[in-house]
């Protein structure tokens, strides 16, 4: 179960109107989509942190998928527009490394959109340098675990490759890190 | 011992902050010129899926070295593309067995798991390290490099022990980067500071512990371990195979032409 972290209210400024302002912030983070994945939006991968609306500004805390994503200045820019044309001002979007991304902040709808996107969902995080089990993926297409991997590496940073033996289709999986 | 937890780099001051820099500079240094050789793959790679693999670990070794250089910055160095970019080959602080030119896919899938294996085993010990942002960064890089290591091992094993011509290329291999992979345990001046402060291990501990990780995996690819090795030391003070400063003279061409440029 992925927890979104409840938004603080960190700012010795705060207003009466604060709180709907916060919602309506993280209304709006849900049009912001990563590029590489599009079904999916920022929240549903996870990867807000934190919200904090000041009087003068908004912080959205954001923790990268994989450190080298080369979507990350994107996907910050987006951020940064899509919360102006809602009337905000000073957005500030910072990167932390802490809490840590992984593959376990994906949220329930957003794993049912990433099977739906034909990318079968990461399994359960193995944490540190455990060896992952890469081997019979559930194939997106027919459910099935009669398949194999094909490579550890795939499109984008995030995802692996896999063959299915049972609808005869290879398909890709969103690692899980 | 009782060791302090470091939350913060605003905390790190005099000898300390400069034994973290010094570590720091070596872990930047060797992700970005490793990542660097791969990257010389790209569109050249044996196989397509070897070609994506070995882009792919480029590019997360580069998003590493960032993240090195930028926690660099956070401790009043200079910004992370002038570390990259701005320097002379003398004041990089990467081993030698990541300098070397690319050679041929045994070489570079020998090199690729030699170096991984030490990354894992100096990443695991820094997920406990007393300086919180590395602990929290080493755990978040750890769950990427775990794939290039797997990737290595099927490799090396696949390759050590398939035809004669593969086993015989990957033991050469072997032979001449196992001095230089004992390098990339070097100690440096702050060795035994960054150990009496819980941040980073003795070189040597993770040097043996590096040997006994990769002593299985080469026997399973039926490859010899050469005996009597000296390793290969100087990278940690700026000494460097003429290959380093060849491969920055073509890494910084286009940085130098214009230092100033914003992309």
């Amino acid at each position: 179960m992925v927890n979104i972290p409840q938004a603080q209210h960190t700012s010795p400024y705060a207003q009466p109107n604060d709180e709907a302002r916060l919602q309506q912030v993280w209304k709006m983070l849900e049009r912001v989509f990563d590029p590489e994945i599009p079904s999916l939006n920022v929240i549903e991968l996870g990867i807000i942190a934190d919200v904090r609306v000041h009087t003068r500004n908004v912080e959205v805390d954001m923790t990268p998928t994989f450190v080298g994503c080369p979507a990350l200045d994107r996907i910050r820019d987006d951020i940064t527009q899509t919360l102006e044309s809602s009337g905000e001002h000073g957005v500030i979007v910072n990167v932390v490394r802490d809490p840590a991304w992984t593959s376990d902040r994906i949220t329930p709808e957003g794993r049912r959109k990433l099977k739906e996107f034909g990318l079968a969902p990461p399994g359960p995080r193995c944490s540190g340098g455990e060896t992952p089990n890469l081997e019979h993926a559930t194939c997106p297409f027919c459910n099935s675990i009669d398949t194999q991997l094909e490579s550890i590496f795939g499109p984008t940073l995030c995802r692996s490759i896999h063959y299915c033996q049972s609808c005869l289709q290879s398909f890709e999986q969103f690692k899980p890190v | 011992m009782t060791t302090m937890k470091i939350e913060s780099f605003d905390t790190l001051m005099g000898p300390m902050r400069d034994a973290v820099i010094s570590l720091l500079l070596h872990l930047a240094d060797d992700e970005f010129i490793i990542g660097h050789r791969n990257s010389e793959w790209t569109g050249h790679g044996p196989i397509l899926e070897a070609d994506i693999a070995v882009s792919s670990m480029a590019q997360d070794e580069m998003g590493h070295a960032l993240a090195y250089y930028q926690m660099l910055h956070e401790l009043g160095e200079r910004d992370p593309d002038t570390i990259a970019f701005g320097r002379k080959p003398r004041e990089y602080r990467c081993a030698s067995l990541v300098c070397l030119p690319k050679g041929d896919w045994a070489f570079t899938i020998m090199r690729q798991f030699l170096y991984d294996a030490a990354e894992s085993i100096r990443l695991t010990a820094f997920t406990r390290s007393t300086l919180t942002p590395l602990a929290q960064l080493a755990t978040k890089i750890h769950g990427e490099e775990k794939y290039h290591l797997m990737h290595g091992r099927s490799w090396v094993i696949r390759l050590g022990d398939a035809t004669p011509d593969s086993h015989a290329r990957m033991q050469k291999a072997l032979h001449e980067l196992y001095p230089h992979a004992l390098g990339l345990f070097e100690p440096t001046e702050y060795d035994e500071e960054l150990a009496q402060a819980g941040i980073s291990p003795r070189e040597d501990d993770l040097r043996a512990e590096w040997e006994s990780a990769v002593a299985p995996v080469l026997a399973a690819a039926k490859l010899s371990i050469p005996d009597h090795l000296q390793p290969i030391y100087g990278g940690r003070v700026g000494r460097h195979p003429p290959a380093l400063k060849e491969l920055l003279d073509n890494l910084q061409l286009v940085y130098n032409i214009d230092p100033s440029a914003k992309w």
